[in-house]
């Protein structure tokens, strides 16, 4: 009884925490560039009026455009529950959940891009196909930096993986998976949240024709899974593990805090990428994660 | 033992600067951030001897100093008035694009750093990535040289390669008399200083410093 309490309070916390990261995020911009910029509870706001509202639908659309958001949200709830939280380790944890960690975000990628194909727009037909292309470079760095941190624990629990110290490649490791986030999460380099140019944009092409309930869902979905992946960037780089309970879990919503303002920073100085340099920067993600790969492999076999 | 642990530390720290800037040779498309890449590799890689040579002399001070110069700021200047004089556009044109010449590099450096397990190096230098790091570079300024159209880009290519060179020869250190380096380094600057010239002329007969044009050279 105590652990699905506990299961349900930790799913809250999760969902109740996840709209508070864009909202640090545009908070840092519009202090960068000098604005006084929206509410940080602005995504609250927004996610609350958006469920009031009604839904349009388009007479070709079938059941799958709004099944692919609902689906996708439920896969990034069940990453949530498998993300291990600092001291308090993982929710769900068993040997291997990494790789389902994985599947679950390529899952809800599916159903993302897969609603939406539903409408037969050209242009989110446009987003989904960059979105699937840009993954393909994302997952394969977010692969190797996962392998890293097994080889170098040998472990393939989440849990066990990502308590100890991940020793020389930490560097290598955070700057990988701070490109991965970018990327997965289609912030500035990779993609603009803010454009509203079609032929330019990814993600926010992906959800136009989206509207009231779903829409909303795709939005929360969107900024649980920057959630995660803060999350998992902070304790991949910080040896939690090593440290006692309290200041761990301080030690955890404090990087986290840190990789939004990072987030933030790097959307106010930087100007997105022409699509041709996106690949090179995804590779040369992968690369760092690779390196690091090298030296947990070479500080094992040493 | 400990102050030989914290030397082979910075020195291992240095040469992973070095490989990290290969590969950022490789992926830069502006010929200026290539030029400031490989001046960087070249002080990183001129501290080494002082590193290196644990009880310091002159000779190892001055031959180091006249590196950290010649190709961190004489070389670049060469190669940066090269390029306003003849008055090129700065985007690099590859024969090899970014992206594959960035895995190739990698895979150079993962198979320098892997293969230099199966040479038999001296006990002391088994630790450090000196052996490694130059096979990466040797690589890295082989691909810029084959991979890119420019003039100058190769010149970067090439410089690279030195530097290659350089890390291999500083496993010598001990028994090659630096009178040989500091050769080298004449060489290499009187080399770029004629690279200069010539990429003017380049660009004065053919209006681009693309090399493919000089395959059909007449009389």
């Amino acid at each position: 009884m105590t652990t699905v309490f506990l299961l349900l309070l930790r799913l809250g916390l999760w969902l109740v925490l996840a709209p508070l990261l864009p909202g640090i995020v545009n908070r840092v911009k519009s202090w960068v560039a000098g604005r006084r910029g929206p509410p940080v509870l602005q995504l609250y706001y927004d996610l609350a009026r958006l469920w009031r509202k009604g839904t349009v639908l388009s007479t070709l659309a079938s059941p799958g455009f709004v099944a692919g958001p609902a689906v996708a949200w439920v896969a990034l709830v069940g990453a949530a529950t498998l993300m291990p939280l600092g001291p308090a380790g993982g929710a769900v944890s068993f040997r291997g959940d990494v790789l389902l960690l994985v599947y679950l975000f390529a899952v809800a990628r599916f159903c993302t891009a897969w609603a939406a194909l539903e409408t037969g727009s050209a242009f989110e037909g446009m987003g989904a196909a960059r979105e699937v292309s840009f993954a393909v470079l994302t997952e394969v760095a977010l692969i190797t930096a996962i392998l890293s941190l097994s080889v170098q624990t040998g472990s393939v629990t989440l849990a066990a993986m990502l308590a100890p110290a991940p020793g020389a490649g930490a560097v290598l490791l955070a700057g990988g998976l701070f490109a991965v986030l970018l990327a997965e999460n289609c912030r500035v380099p990779f993609d603009d949240p803010n454009t509203h140019l079609e032929l330019t944009m990814i993600h926010e092409v992906m959800v136009l024709d989206h509207s009231g309930p779903p829409l909303a869902v795709i939005l929360h979905g969107a900024a649980l899974k920057l959630l995660l992946f803060a999350v998992l960037l902070s304790q991949a780089v910080l040896p939690l593990g090593s440290l006692p309970a309290p200041v761990a879990a301080a030690a955890l919503a404090v990087a986290v805090l840190a990789v939004a303002v990072g987030v933030g920073l790097v959307e106010s100085l930087l100007a997105r990428f022409a699509f041709r340099r996106v690949p090179l920067l995804l590779t040369t993600a992968f690369l760092l994660c690779l390196f690091a790969l090298v030296l947990a492999w070479k500080g094992g076999a040493a | 033992m400990e102050g030989r642990c914290g030397v082979n530390g910075t020195v291992n720290l240095l040469i992973g600067l070095a490989m990290g800037l290969n590969l950022l040779a490789l992926a830069s498309s502006r010929l200026p951030s290539v030029i400031r890449t490989v001046a960087v590799q070249g002080v990183a890689l001129g501290l080494m001897p002082l590193l290196l040579q644990s009880p310091l002399d002159w000779m190892v001070v001055l031959v180091a100093l006249a590196t950290v110069a010649v190709k961190g700021f004489v070389i670049p200047a060469l190669l940066g008035r090269a390029m306003r004089a003849a008055n090129i556009d700065r985007e690099m044109q590859p024969f090899i694009g970014f992206v594959p010449s960035l895995l190739l590099g990698a895979g150079g450096t993962i198979a320098g750093v892997a293969g230099a397990r199966f040479l038999p190096l001296l006990p002391e230098h088994a630790g450090t990535l000196l052996v490694p790091g130059a096979l990466a570079s040797l690589f890295t300024g082989f691909v810029l040289l084959v991979g890119r159209v420019k003039a100058i880009s190769q010149v970067c290519g090439y410089l690279i390669l030195e530097n290659g060179i350089y890390l291999f020869g500083l496993l010598l250190i001990r028994s090659t008399p630096l009178l040989v380096e500091s050769g080298i380094l004449l060489d290499l600057t009187v080399g770029v200083f004629v690279i200069g010239i010539i990429v003017d002329r380049i660009q004065r007969a053919f209006d681009s410093l693309d090399t493919r044009k000089l395959t059909a050279l007449h009389e």
